[in-house]
């Protein structure tokens, strides 16, 4: 039983080195963001303090915080497990809203179920359709070599259009902007039914799903054959190819968990939050947040916990921010400094110049001796 | 008169390595001068300083007596040397042209001048005899002809000093004995040249001068004539090395491998292997011999599946394994090392022990319910680092940290271990030292030994004749023909891999 | 009568495909210098939108069209300027980067929106380029541009170089072109052409700046330019041909399919050429790897 504990060690190592860097890109980008603030003429710490009560400041805040982490988690989850393939599903934004909106025709058009099976079918449903979007995007890249952030892109737009379609068309209401609701049979239960601290929030038990859905990314991508081999595809495909893996097919399924989890936020914030679609005119934003997310988190499952975490602080901090003068905008600002530096890996590039010198001086020093 | 060129105290370091070693090099005016040493011994890096692409730790330069700077390869041309290096550094959508004139364009006010560039390069390559076609593009030509371009490239920047970078691995014997007269006529033009090779037989036939290289260091300067085959090999590696290699005679049983009129696309749609006939028997090793580009990796890459095989019938023990996938014919018992290590025998970025299992990693005996067993894999990594005395701290470290041989080692180790009834071995000692070199001969030889089927594919002709127990000869696709090791030399080789057939080499 | 009709309606939907081409071929032009020197600029869909907002702001600060127009050059640069660094220094993921571009531009553009002008959605009216004939000033010039383009990357030296630098960087290395340098200009003149794709947006047939208003233009530019094979002439073919399908919207009121299918008709469009259903194209052999100098 040592070499378990011995296991567990190691794996809690790997991951904390794994966060570490973008822990570092974090602190910097709180520093830069918090720059930013005061050049405008406003406190950084009244900023910050108020991002933190904004977000966590009671149970009730609390709660919200959680409603927007839930689907965080997800679509960083999404963009996570098909960077693991070398993939970028840009598309995770068009596989939420196609996700929601099958969610809509579920939660209506099944009415008269009982509520268990009549939820999980809504859910499977919003799930199977992002997977299903993905899918295209998989297979194209898979058969044609046809990129797959141009394509994601562009089924993103085609994604909104379908939906503003349906909601003005088959689940229509007449005269109104927005579509039908779905039964209550369908909707997640919230907290507030049963805890007096969540009365005045709308947290509901999708952030459980959510961290199950991301417990189920980690063991799939670490401790199945499945996993190895779409890890392989990722790093190094000729030599897949050459150990006898399907480069085709794991792209393609790939593509289609990663739109599975997408669409799963889609249905998620449908039968959790929002209980119908409105007509969109631009893009609901979580799929580009996921990006964020997903790169901070480094693309591994428990990063992606405690990165969404992060964002959803920032995003629901913002309104009391507002109020206390600073534009909630920053907010967005400091997330795309923090990608960049991520991006550039900044921290491990800096770090590798600094070691390369170190062993280039000691290699002057020694000889080496086989 | 001063050295045309001198370098001293030349030291450079790289992350963890120290490749150049207080070294000490002159080369004189007119003269052909080698610089010998095994794969990894720091000769291109003190060729790559000297041309301007690395900057040395220490030492200086000296060209004709006076202390340079060369801090680019604009500098070094400017001084009047030229490289040719090992891999073409050709743009393959462009053509003859453009590729030699590339950072030295003739201009006629803002525009290239496209005609006068036609000209110039019509010129040098009548002045220097280097037979080329102007408008051809790169991707069209042969390797002979690239070479060509490659030195046209350095003439045209009225190079007088030229460095080739192991010249010869893309040439059949009687294109390197045109090389050599090429070389001797630029010598006679008054230019000075470098070579850099591993290959001794080349050294005694091509120069004047032979410097050895061992581990960064210069290990002696000598006059060709007054040195042979032997002592070279012993200082190059530093101990006695016996270059032939130790083995039984063959004991052949019934065929594994049978190959019928197979016939197998290139990547750009052309038959690359134009109707192949061939038969491995078991307790042989049969090597194929040929200058790269004739068919041979397509031929491996259509028994493993990883190409389709658009003709003809592949059988394994009398199976039928044509068109199989990958996957199919690992498990119908075929090893494969393949001739790149890094882009398909390893997952850089995987573990040792993760890289262990590449192409078994979903048999039940790494198993344990839905998942893996990390447990075994590691367990079974560990044992083929000690039966194949792979030179790692782990089983847990990134295949990337580990050396060339080592890498190879394990690829050897993984394929060996599956016990395979056929082996397929592509250029399996390509980049490695003699250390290395021998371990792998040897387990090859074992395997025959066993009674295995051991398929070789080299470039290295001495490995070929060593190891093989038959040999086939590819050329243009297709087998030209098959002899007995033992009824073969490098000369009927020779003249097979350039297309002529055995009656010729009579 | 019915013939005049039709000659009408066909000149009415040409026009309307240029000037609906006009933004995208500035992109696809940025994108070309920009790959073909080996480094894949996903971020054109930002330099626009940074491109767009400038030309408004230099505009209303200064009264001049002008100015904006320069401002957008401006500041195109300086974030193609950005995004060169990352990926040529931080030899960073070029897609990554580009987006983190993407997601910074829009954030960026509604907070200062914001700050500015005290409200989000859009601007106040400015000053813009009216037009010259049937089209402004933008388009003139992106057709001047496309002819400039194409001379420059297959008749001076400057374009061999840069071709080279996107096919085997190390060739060109070993001869002594400044593989960094060459890049670092071309990311940085795909910037300042995608500033300019931006402001034709706002300061060319509009006068103001609304979020959103690129609504994917650069990517669009980009499918352009791979279905256009990588070279100026192909990519303005392509551009004119995405800009038929957008034009589409504005006179098919009256064809008997949903709106909102004509809305996504250009994306599905981009769809079929990136996928080769409209011919192969294959791009620079080194587009997308940073080049490392003294790899083995």
């Amino acid at each position: 039983m040592e070499s378990g504990m011995n296991e567990f060690k190691e794996g809690l190592l790997n991951t904390l080195k794994e966060i570490a860097y973008p822990l570092v890109a974090i602190f910097i980008s709180v520093i830069a963001g918090g720059i930013l603030v005061y050049s405008f003429g406003n406190d950084p710490i009244v900023a910050y303090t108020a991002m933190i009560k904004g977000s966590l400041g009671d149970w009730n805040k609390f709660g919200e915080t959680l409603v927007t982490v839930t689907p965080l988690i997800l679509t960083g989850l999404s963009i996570a497990f098909a960077f693991k393939c070398n993939l970028f599903n840009i598309g995770v934004e068009g596989q939420f809203i196609i996700g929601a909106i099958t969610a809509v025709w579920a939660g209506w058009a099944l009415a008269g179920l009982p509520a268990i099976l009549h939820l999980t079918l809504t859910l499977l449903a919003g799930a199977a359709a992002g997977g299903l979007w993905a899918s295209v995007i998989g297979w194209l890249k898979a058969k044609v070599g046809s990129h797959e952030v141009i394509n994601g892109i562009m089924m993103n737009y085609i994604a909104m259009y379908t939906s503003n379609f349906l909601v003005r068309t088959a689940l229509n209401i007449p005269g109104k902007a927005y579509s039908v609701e779905i039964a209550d049979t369908a909707k997640l239960w919230r907290f507030s039914q049963a805890f007096e601290q969540f009365k005045h929030s709308r947290l509901h038990i999708g952030i459980i799903f959510a961290l199950i859905a991301a417990l189920a990314a980690y063991y799939i991508l670490n401790k199945t054959v499945r996993g190895y081999e779409i890890r392989a595809v990722g790093l190094n495909p000729h030599a897949a190819e050459y150990g006898g893996i399907s480069v085709r097919k794991n792209i393609i399924l790939s593509m289609i968990v990663s739109g599975l989890f997408a669409g799963l936020a889609g249905a998620i914030m449908t039968t959790g939050v929002q209980y119908r679609v409105n007509n969109l005119f631009g893009f609901t934003g979580y799929g580009l947040d996921g990006i964020a997310v997903a790169l901070v988190g480094n693309n591994h499952p428990i990063g992606v916990i405690l990165s969404a975490f992060l964002f959803g602080v920032m995003q629901k901090g913002g309104p009391l921010m507002q109020i206390q003068g600073i534009p909630k905008e920053v907010v967005g600002i400091i997330q795309g400094i923090i990608i960049l530096f991520v991006a550039a890996n900044f921290v491990k590039v800096v770090m590798e110049n600094i070691k390369r010198n170190r062993d280039l001086k000691r290699a002057a020093v020694n000889e080496e001796v086989e | 008169m001063p050295a045309v060129i001198e370098m001293k105290g030349i030291s450079k370091s790289f992350p963890g390595i120290r490749a150049n070693d207080n070294i000490n090099l002159k080369i004189e005016q007119g003269e052909i001068h080698v610089l010998l040493g095994e794969n990894g011994a720091g000769k291109s890096t003190l060729m790559n300083i000297l041309y301007g692409l690395y900057q040395p730790d220490e030492g200086q330069i000296f060209i004709k007596g006076k202390p340079v700077a060369i801090i680019n390869p604009n500098v070094a041309i400017s001084h009047g040397i030229g490289m040719v290096h090992q891999h073409f550094m050709l743009v393959q959508p462009f053509t003859v042209t453009e590729n030699i004139i590339l950072g030295k364009e003739p201009r006629k006010g803002t525009t290239l001048d496209l005609d006068k560039a036609i000209k110039d390069v019509e010129e040098i390559s009548r002045k220097y005899e280097l037979k080329v076609d102007p408008r051809a593009v790169v991707q069209d030509i042969s390797v002979g002809m690239q070479q060509r371009v490659e030195i046209l490239k350095t003439l045209y920047r009225g190079a007088e000093i030229l460095i080739l970078d192991e010249p010869t691995a893309v040439l059949t014997p009687q294109e390197i004995e045109e090389l050599c007269v090429i070389l001797r006529s630029l010598v006679d033009q008054g230019k000075s040249i470098i070579l850099i090779t591993h290959k001794l037989k080349e050294v005694m036939s091509m120069s004047d001068k032979v410097t050895i290289i061992r581990r960064g260091k210069v290990i002696d300067t000598l006059n060709t004539k007054d040195t042979n085959i032997d002592e070279l090999a012993e200082k190059m590696v530093g101990r006695k090395v016996s270059l032939t290699v130790e083995k039984k005679e063959a004991e052949v049983s019934a065929p594994i491998l049978e190959i019928k009129d197979l016939r197998v696309l290139d990547k750009r749609k052309l038959e690359a292997v134009k109707g192949i006939d061939l038969q491995v028997n078991g307790g042989e090793i049969l090597g194929i011999a040929g200058v790269d580009g004739n068919g041979q990796s397509e031929l491996v890459q259509a028994i493993t599946g990883l190409s389709k095989a658009e003709a003809g019938e592949i059988l394994l023990n009398g199976k039928e394994i044509t068109n199989l996938t990958p996957k199919e014919v690992i498990a119908s018992g075929v090893g494969h090392i393949p001739e790149d290590r890094h882009k398909r025998g390893l997952v850089l970025g995987y573990s040792l022990s993760e890289n262990s299992i590449l192409g078994s990693h979903y048999l039940k005996q790494f198993r344990q319910g839905l998942g893996l067993n990390y447990h075994k894999i590691r367990e079974y990594c560990r044992r083929l680092i000690k039966e194949y005395d792979i030179r790692t701290p782990n089983e847990r470290v990134l295949a990337k940290s580990l050396s060339g041989g080592n890498q190879q080692k394990l690829i050897v180790a993984r394929e060996i271990d599956r016990d395979p009834s056929l082996c397929i071995a592509s250029q399996p000692t390509r980049g490695l030292d003699v250390g290395a070199i021998e371990f792998v001969h040897k387990k090859l030889i074992e395997l025959r030994d066993e009674g295995k089927a051991v398929l070789l594919v080299s470039l290295e002709l001495d490995e070929i004749m060593d190891l093989s127990d038959r040999i086939a000869v590819m050329y243009d696709g297709r087998i030209v023909g098959i002899l007995d090791a033992k009824d073969a030399n490098e000369k009927k080789l020779g003249i097979m891999m350039a297309g002529g057939s055995a009656q010729d080499a009579v | 009568m019915e013939g005049i009709g039709i000659f009408t309606i066909l000149g009415i939907v040409v026009t309307a495909s240029i000037r609906s081409a006009t933004p995208l071929i500035f992109a696809a032009l940025g994108g070309n210098f920009s790959e073909r020197s080996g480094v894949f600029n996903i971020g054109l869909e930002g330099i626009m939108t940074v491109g767009a907002f400038s030309a408004v702001f230099f505009s209303y600060k200064t009264g001049s069209p002008w100015a904006g127009l320069l401002g957008a050059m401006v500041v195109g640069g300086l974030f193609g300027l950005l995004l060169a660094f990352m990926s040529i220094y931080f030899k960073a993921n070029q897609v990554i980067v580009g987006t983190a571009i993407n997601i910074l531009a829009a954030s960026l553009t509604t907070f200062l929106l914001v700050e500015i002008w005290g409200r989000p959605g859009q601007t106040d009216n400015v000053e813009y380029f009216k037009a010259v004939g049937p089209f402004n000033l933008f388009t003139y010039l992106a057709f001047a541009l496309v002819i400039v383009s194409y001379y420059v990357m297959y008749k001076t030296p400057f374009g061999l170089r840069v071709r080279a630098v996107g096919e085997h960087p190390r060739a060109a290395d070993t001869l002594g072109v400044n593989v960094y340098v060459i890049r670092y200009i071309c990311v940085i003149i795909s910037g300042v052409l995608a500033g300019i794709g931006g402001a034709s947006l706002s300061i060319g047939s509009m006068s103001l700046f609304k979020e959103g208003m690129i609504a994917g233009k650069g990517f669009i530019a980009l499918a352009a330019l791979i279905f256009g094979k990588w070279n100026p002439i192909g990519a303005a073919l392509a551009c004119l041909f995405f800009g038929f399908a957008v034009a589409l919207e504005t006179v098919a009121t009256n064809l008997p399919v949903p709106r909102e299918f004509l809305y996504a008709l250009p994306y599905i469009m981009t769809m079929f050429a990136v996928s080769g259903f409209v011919g192969r194209s294959v791009g620079p052999a080194a587009g997308g790897i940073p080049y490392e100098k003294g790899e083995k």
